[in-house]
């Protein structure tokens, strides 16, 4: 830990505003989401607390009935906004660590071996990744949602749509993560260690989980990053379109939303607060991972 | 020496050829899984009191009993016919719903391609040349943010200034439209023309910053050339320099990138229309999605695949015909 602080990325990284601030924001936003249940006055899933007399309460207006303050008002079922924004982000944010968890695993996996054991393995992988780049990955995304909620019963869809939600969007984004890993791979095998791994008489298997993958994954973390800020994005944009997280568990998109529909009756807020939490998330995660990459891998651009 | 060249140009254009029709192969190839195995076509062609021989003389009657490779056939030929079976909700012809809605999809993606490609260039260039000045680097730092913004909210919040607020533009639909035999176009009509500009501004902005950056690069790279310089040592105006000399050189590649993110817009016109109900193929497509519309899924992303393989065969062509270096190196690749 003393090595780290006195690093010269810590040295840049106190010395860069931009990163210094964005990292907070993201820091701080994870720890609002993450103690939700501590810091939210009310929880907005439960419909007992609800009452509709207090619907479309505007901000720093008293409760009608405990005199509590709606900081940021309240949506049409009275439901609190800054409770239901905290649970929002914590959705937001579960769905998109889940998600580059998932890509990430999936990609390094895919790319060591297509790079390790080239011949129609690296053929049959590397080309489907091609077509799949064909395609924008929010619209590879809708796709596989759109077929995971055909090949689910009816009843299921609601209750498996966060699952389903993450699934679609970690299978949209594992190309990069392959690419990079493959690339890498194919350098590390030619040298010394790996011939000499290959002597003692070790299997492909470990030779790539033990010996390749703690040396390509350097630029792993770099795209973990890029890819989180585009995870959330996606995550956001299908729960807004309403092929995402349903109403009964809602994101920060699918809060967004709602705000939509009250926009024109001058229900400001209900759209504003949301919307202004996404924004800081995505930009400040944006921020700091392209920070990221300039600093510990430049040739990723 | 010159005769061979030609035939390893055949060569090349043959192997791409090869790899786009596998490449259609694969997408039809998964467009038919979904139609065939993922939505029930049986399910949602009979009442739910259908008797068992009903199902099996449906079954038989849809051919759904012959060899996989039969019923893929099959389907790719209905396809070629413009033929994707009945979508599941009303029992429409899903080619005829498509082809209704094709038309507000295209005009929208035409007009903001447009809209990107002419202010981002013009952009691109101003910042290029204004390097370092305030108004130059403002224009850089809000394309920054504008990166960022995911699309949607970009339309929600025009929606919210220019429809709500200030209420000068319509925030939904195409309009007044014209019905030209089988297009209807929005073209015609002021108020038409008032619902294409907010949302052509919010699917367009991502293209424009792209495209703006790429120029400044460009126009940048082009004006350290010593052939601009030799330009300047002539005495040429700048205004010369600039748009005679330097411009052209840069529209290269700034096109033929334009011409790939074509793809790109009519993906992202999902979310555009949705935003603003826009009456397109995308909204289309994302209330197939929610509703498990499984044959309209499918045509959709057949369409697409093949929209997309062939903007992105046209582009590697392009490059082969426009830069003679990609051509050696693709020699270089064959021995």
């Amino acid at each position: 830990m003393k090595r780290f602080f006195a690093s010269d990325f810590f040295y840049d990284f106190m010395r860069s505003p931009v990163a210094l601030v964005s990292f907070l924001i993201v820091l701080f936003l994870i720890l609002s989401a993450v103690f939700a249940g501590i810091i939210a006055p009310t929880n907005p899933f439960d419909a007992a607390s609800l009452n509709l007399m207090n619907g479309f309460t505007p901000p720093m207006e008293p409760n009608l009935f405990t005199g509590d303050v709606f900081w940021m008002g309240t949506d049409d079922q009275g439901r609190d906004l800054f409770s239901a924004i905290l649970y929002g982000l914590r959705i937001s944010l579960f769905v998109g660590a889940m998600a580059v968890a998932l890509a990430t695993v999936m990609g390094v996996l895919l790319g060591l071996i297509a790079g390790y054991m080239g011949g129609w393995l690296d053929n049959l992988i590397m080309r489907f990744a091609d077509i799949q780049m064909t395609f924008p990955s929010i619209l590879v995304a809708m796709l596989i949602f759109g077929v995971a909620r055909g090949i689910l019963p009816p009843e299921l869809r609601d209750e498996m749509a966060i699952t389903v939600l993450i699934v679609s969007i970690g299978l949209s984004e594992w190309v990069p993560f392959a690419r990079t890993v493959r690339g890498s791979t194919l350098v590390e095998k030619e040298k010394e260690y790996i011939a000499a791994a290959r002597l003692i008489g070790l299997n492909r298997w470990q030779i790539m989980t033990r010996h390749i993958l703690p040396n390509v994954l350097n630029p792993v973390l770099v795209i973990a990053t890029i890819t989180l800020a585009l995870a959330i994005i996606a995550e956001a944009t299908l729960s807004f379109l309403g092929v995402g997280a349903p109403r009964t568990e809602p994101s920060l998109g699918t809060l967004i939303r709602v705000g939509q529909d009250f926009l024109f009756s001058g229900e400001w807020w209900i759209l504003l607060f949301p919307a202004s939490t996404l924004l800081a998330l995505a930009l400040s995660v944006n921020l700091f991972g392209d920070w990221l990459r300039d600093k510990l891998n430049p040739r990723l651009k | 020496m010159f005769y061979k060249r030609k035939v390893i140009m055949v060569l090349i254009l043959l192997r791409r050829l090869g790899q786009t029709v596998l490449v259609l192969f694969i997408v039809a190839l998964i467009s038919f899984l979904i139609f065939r195995y993922v939505g029930s076509p049986v399910d949602n062609l009979l009442a739910q009191e259908a008797t068992v021989q009903q199902r099996a003389d449906l079954e038989e009657a849809l051919g759904l009993n012959d060899p996989v490779y039969v019923q893929y056939f099959g389907f790719v030929w209905k396809a070629l016919h413009f033929d994707f079976g009945n979508s599941y909700r009303g029992a429409l012809p899903v080619a005829e719903l498509i082809s209704s809605r094709l038309p507000a999809t295209l005009e929208l993606a035409f007009t903001s391609a447009l809209f990107a490609l002419i202010l981002g260039v013009i952009t691109g260039i101003y910042t290029a040349i204004r390097r370092g000045g305030l108004f130059a680097n403002l224009i850089l730092s809000i394309s920054l943010i504008g990166v960022s913004l995911p699309t949607f909210l970009i339309g929600v919040l025009l929606i919210w200034v220019f429809a709500v607020e200030l209420q000068w533009l319509p925030s939904f639909g195409r309009g007044e439209v014209v019905e030209l035999r089988w297009w209807s176009t929005g073209f015609l009509t002021l108020s038409g023309l008032k619902s294409l500009i907010l949302p052509s501004i919010t699917l367009g902005l991502y293209q424009l910053t792209l495209i703006m950056r790429l120029t400044r690069s460009e126009m940048l790279e082009v004006l350290r050339q010593d052939y601009v310089r030799f330009a300047r040592a002539l005495g040429l105006s700048e205004r010369s320099v600039y748009f005679k000399h330097a411009l052209p050189n840069t529209l290269i590649p700034v096109t033929t990138i334009a011409g790939l993110q074509l793809g790109s817009i009519v993906a992202f016109a999902i979310i555009t229309e949705t935003v603003f109900q826009w009456p397109g193929v995308g909204l289309l497509f994302i209330n197939a999605v929610y509703f498990v519309d499984i044959p309209v899924m499918s045509a959709y992303l057949l369409l697409v695949g093949v929209l997309f393989v062939l903007i992105n065969l046209a582009v590697d062509l392009l490059y082969l015909a426009i830069d003679p270096r990609l051509r050696n190196s693709q020699l270089g690749g064959e021995s």
